[in-house]
């Protein structure tokens, strides 16, 4: 059994007998981990607010024997207390640490996986825009090699008539083939923005019609992806 | 090795054990044995224990706490003062404030805590009728003490947004440092909300 340590985002946590959690980590060199944090629930604990989901943490961990390891010692690298300032944000960072969960087999190590969420937090922690997850899980589908098409059908590969969008595709459908649900030309132009190097431009529009277009389209299509929905958006709908 | 199997009936115990909260596959184990060893009687007495809180204890109507009546202890106490509510997770935050002997108010039990990782929303705790409780028992405060973890912060954010009633007061339990400690070992979070929340011990009120 050996030492060691990494940067690490905490993804969630779970309890675990009486003071115990165990805590899901996306480490950058060693990917997704589980770690028993000791006594970590007592409000005495040497551990405090640092393995709560969102931290951005160095962390110094027991490898064990099992799938689960010791965390021995953790720094926190960046606190971000304005995650837990609004409901929007709480709900915003939870909407990318689950998706990120979901995305990461355990022990494979992507640092860009752990640098994009790194990145989407702080701008969440910033100003928090209305389209940063929708915009995170299409970037991380494409980081993830299965980017959704939004330049030509699907089908027939026609481009400029795009009416639809396949979910189950992952692709955009021409007038002439039609189906998918149906997409105004404002959020196509948003997607392709958000895969074509427009990001910054993206995450300035204001809550509207539009942005909540492509939010609910960006999630019907990682929930596609993932083959389940996501918790933290039916939450997000019913606060 | 070899997996070595327990007759039917015992590992129906070690399984039945090993899902309850905090009882890991090994203490069931341990739990299981110990329960074997020992005199019928302690199985029975153990078993009868269960049967009869179950039967008897269910959840205070008013504020849901454990209660072996319909309404509970402190509901029915009216020395304790009715205008002012603290709002807790679970019946095991009652006994803890309950333990420090500065609150005279009553509770509210949640039943929970939201939580966007595991999918429990609002709906499924008792925000409802802490709300109805509001309006309908005058009360003009309410202590917003779930844990000081992020799901109860988001469970106090949504209380908050909720609560918005005139005239009605809504408080969040303070955070700070747990007494005894040593400042270094403090965790940022916990010690920059501590500076935050510093009260004056002299001089004037600094400027906000
Ligand atoms: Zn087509
Ligand atoms: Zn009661």
């Amino acid at each position: 059994m050996s030492l060691y340590r990494d940067d690490a985002v905490v993804l969630r946590t779970y309890k675990l007998g009486e003071a115990d959690r165990v805590v899901v980590l996306l480490g950058r060199a060693t990917g997704k981990v589980r770690a028993v944090a000791k006594g970590v629930r007592r409000t005495r604990s040497k551990f405090g607010s640092r393995l709560e989901p969102g931290s951005q943490v160095q962390v110094q961990l027991h490898e064990g024997r099992g799938e689960l390891d010791l965390v021995t010692q953790v720094e926190t690298i960046e606190a971000r207390p304005n995650l837990r300032a609004d409901m929007s944000r709480v709900a915003h960072a939870a909407a990318l640490l689950e998706v990120v969960d979901l995305v990461a087999p355990d022990r494979e190590p992507v640092a860009r996986r752990y640098d994009m969420l790194v990145g989407a937090l702080g701008v969440v922690e910033e100003r928090d825009p209305p389209l940063l997850p929708a915009a995170f899980y299409l970037k991380l589908l494409a980081a993830e090699g299965v980017a959704p098409e939004f330049r030509e059908c699907v089908v027939c590969a026609a481009v400029d008539t795009e009416v639809g969008f396949a979910v189950e595709a992952g692709g955009v459908r021409c007038r002439s083939c039609g189906g998918g649900r149906s997409i105004s030309d404002e959020a196509l132009a948003v997607c392709r923005a958000v895969l074509g190097g427009g990001l910054s431009v993206v995450l300035d529009l204001p809550d509207g019609d539009v942005t909540r277009e492509v939010d609910s389209l960006a999630t019907a299509i990682v929930e596609a992806h993932l083959e389940r929905r996501l918790r933290s958006v039916r939450v997000l709908h019913t606060t | 090795m070899a997996e070595v199997a327990f007759a039917a009936a015992v590992q129906d115990l070690i399984d039945a054990l090993g899902r309850l909260p905090g009882v890991g596959p090994k203490s069931a184990q341990r739990i299981a044995f110990h329960l074997l060893k020992a005199d019928a009687e302690e199985s029975s007495r153990l078993a009868a224990a269960i049967l009869a809180a179950k039967e008897r204890v269910g959840f205070c109507e008013v504020c849901f706490n454990l209660s072996e009546e319909a309404r509970c202890e402190i509901c029915s106490d009216d020395r304790r003062d009715g205008h002012v509510v603290c709002v807790v997770e679970e019946p095991r935050d009652v006994v803890a404030i309950e333990r420090t002997r500065e609150f005279r108010g009553r509770y509210h039990v949640l039943q929970g805590a939201i939580d966007h990782l595991q999918g429990v929303g609002p709906e499924q705790l008792r925000i409802r009728e802490l709300l109805a409780r509001v309006t309908a028992e005058q009360v003009t405060e309410v202590i917003i003490c779930t844990n000081p973890n992020l799901e109860g912060e988001a469970t106090a954010l949504f209380l908050t947004k909720m609560l918005d009633v005139p005239g009605l007061v809504v408080s969040r339990i303070a955070n700070g440092l747990p007494v005894g400690g040593d400042l270094e070992y403090a965790d940022e979070l916990t010690l920059g909300r501590a500076l935050e929340g510093r009260r004056v011990v002299a001089g004037p009120a600094p400027a906000e």
